[in-house]
């Protein structure tokens, strides 16, 4: 791999940037790997980068139907952060969290990540109490955490609506001064970079059809481009999980749903942070681009579609221009909608299963991003060792039989509520 | 915009009704006489499918009636109830 630098642009910069090498190989299916890594976004791509560099295990393949961080990869807000109650959660997105601080320097790919604050607006004294809880609790955890005011609101983002007349008025806010967003691309090409330097395949349109089962025991997978042999298989295809998962006879705890999000025109820095209300069901940030980036609330019904309806969009839009009157006038670009894995209790799943070298990391209800590092860097463990790292033994599919659910929200058994 | 073909008001916008999910899991009758592996699959497991689906819908704004559709869950169509197979 040829390291990127100052040094390097400048070099190819002399050549007219005629000399830059391609990121990664285009490989080639081999008849067999020790490991199989099915999906080829952030997650599968982080957790054959750290097989490789930490585990010491290289004979890796990542496969994807499309092309790499082509589905939700592609398609998230970019939002990171670590603001989780319950402790099974708390310490893993902090360790995620610890990870993105220093992703770019150990890729040697600038994945944007800029720590520009998460907000959680307040709207009600209710809303307070939990809200103040659970960031006494983070601080408790070692996670950075504050309750602000309005006042200190109207400071951080002077064109927020704090106006005692609007359908949810501000009460005040909370906020975690090292979340941020990142560039969504860039993490797959850099794991992708990274690992294909340290030997791992990746190969690009290349389904997976079928999982080739001698007796209890995963031996490999079918794909479009002929069988490829497997010590161990690890899922990565949140969205696709239970779709995947079923070819091994597994049935699992999770619904598939949809989530959209839209960016308007570009216009001029107007706010520099991550701003989210949770009765509104909306989180609006503005890229490096101009664009302001709006999500919501899943569509609500079992779909692999990647295509939202309008009334969801409509609500989540309401609700930005109430935060934001002045996006009012803004023409929208670009609608897109993922698919989700909703969990039955909204937390993960990052776990061996009741089937032999058969691993599945997913149930991410519309929170994956944010994880990616931490996420590939436990489901390496836990495949390179057959056992869960201590970070992720909150995740396992066991939880919902014997009742240890990371119900983060309260919400029971409803993936839709979530 | 979904339109839901609610039995007794016809087909209506999406935005008039809630989700009630699979509609193929039944309630076991008798909940003292079910092992734990059979509870976990009625309350946690669901088929999940990429394609056909059963579900419930709730008219919520309108006649407030349950009733089940069949949809594919990959193209949003709404097929006919009395092909369900499962």
């Amino acid at each position: 791999m040829h390291r990127y630098s100052a040094f390097s642009l400048l070099r190819h910069a002399l050549t007219g940037h005629r000399g830059w090498a391609p990121a990664w190989r285009d490989a080639e299916p081999k008849p067999h790997y020790d490991v199989v890594i099915v999906g080829g976004g952030g997650h599968g791509l982080a957790t054959a980068y750290y097989l490789a560099k930490l585990h010491g295990i290289k004979n890796v393949a990542v496969l994807e139907k499309g092309w790499i961080g082509g589905g939700n990869t592609g398609r998230n807000t970019t939002i990171v952060r670590s603001n989780y109650l319950l402790p099974g959660n708390a310490h893993f997105y902090e360790h995620s969290l610890k990870l993105w601080e220093g992703l770019s320097q150990d890729l040697n790919f600038n994945v944007m990540f800029s720590q520009r604050g998460v907000i959680n607006l307040i709207h009600s004294d209710r809303e307070r109490d939990v809200l103040a809880g659970r960031y006494n609790a983070m601080r408790l955890n070692g996670i950075d955490a504050e309750v602000i005011d309005t006042k200190t609101l109207a400071k951080l983002v002077p064109s927020i609506n704090l106006s005692p007349d609007i359908r949810f008025p501000i009460q005040g806010a909370v906020l975690q001064p090292r979340g941020g967003v990142a560039r969504h691309d860039a993490v797959a090409w850099g794991y992708a970079r990274a690992a294909d330097a340290l030997g791992v395949d990746i190969i690009q349109g290349c389904e997976v059809t079928g999982i080739v089962q001698d007796g209890s025991k995963v031996t490999g997978v079918e794909t479009t481009r002929g069988t490829i042999g497997a010590g161990s298989v690890g899922l990565a295809v949140a969205g696709h999980t239970s779709h995947v998962a079923a070819m091994a006879g597994l049935t699992l705890p999770i619904e598939t749903h949809l989530l959209q999000a839209t960016v308007t025109e570009p216009v001029k820095p107007f706010f520099d942070t991550v701003v989210s209300s949770a009765p509104a069901h909306v989180y609006v940030s503005q890229t490096d681009k101009g664009e302001v980036l709006i999500g919501g609330h899943i569509d609500g019904y079992n779909s692999y579609s990647q295509r939202g309806t309008l009334p969801r969009i409509e609500d989540i839009l309401a609700s930005a221009v109430e935060l934001f009157p002045r996006l009012s006038r803004l023409r929208l670009m670009r609608q897109w909608a993922g698919v989700m894995d909703m969990s039955m209790d909204g937390s993960p799943i990052i776990s061996k299963t009741p089937v032999e070298n058969f691993f599945i990391n997913g149930g991410w209800c519309y929170g994956g991003f944010k994880a990616t590092p931490g996420s590939g860097w436990v489901f390496a463990h836990t495949i390179a060792h057959n056992r869960p790292h201590p970070l992720n033994e909150a995740f396992h599919l066991d939880r919902f039989e014997t009742g240890h659910v990371l119900d983060e929200r309260g919400a029971g058994p409803k993936p839709q509520a979530h | 915009m979904l339109l839901i073909p609610c039995p007794h008001c016809g087909e209506r916008p999406e935005n008039e009704f809630s989700y009630g999910g699979d509609g193929t899991v039944e309630r076991p009758t008798d909940p003292a006489a079910v092992s734990d592996a059979d509870w976990h699959a009625y309350v946690y497991r669901r088929a999940n499918p990429k394609g056909p689906h059963v579900e419930y819908w709730y008219h919520q704004f309108g006649c407030r009636s349950w009733f089940k559709v069949r949809r594919d869950t990959h193209t949003h169509e709404i097929l006919p109830l009395e092909d369900e197979t499962s």
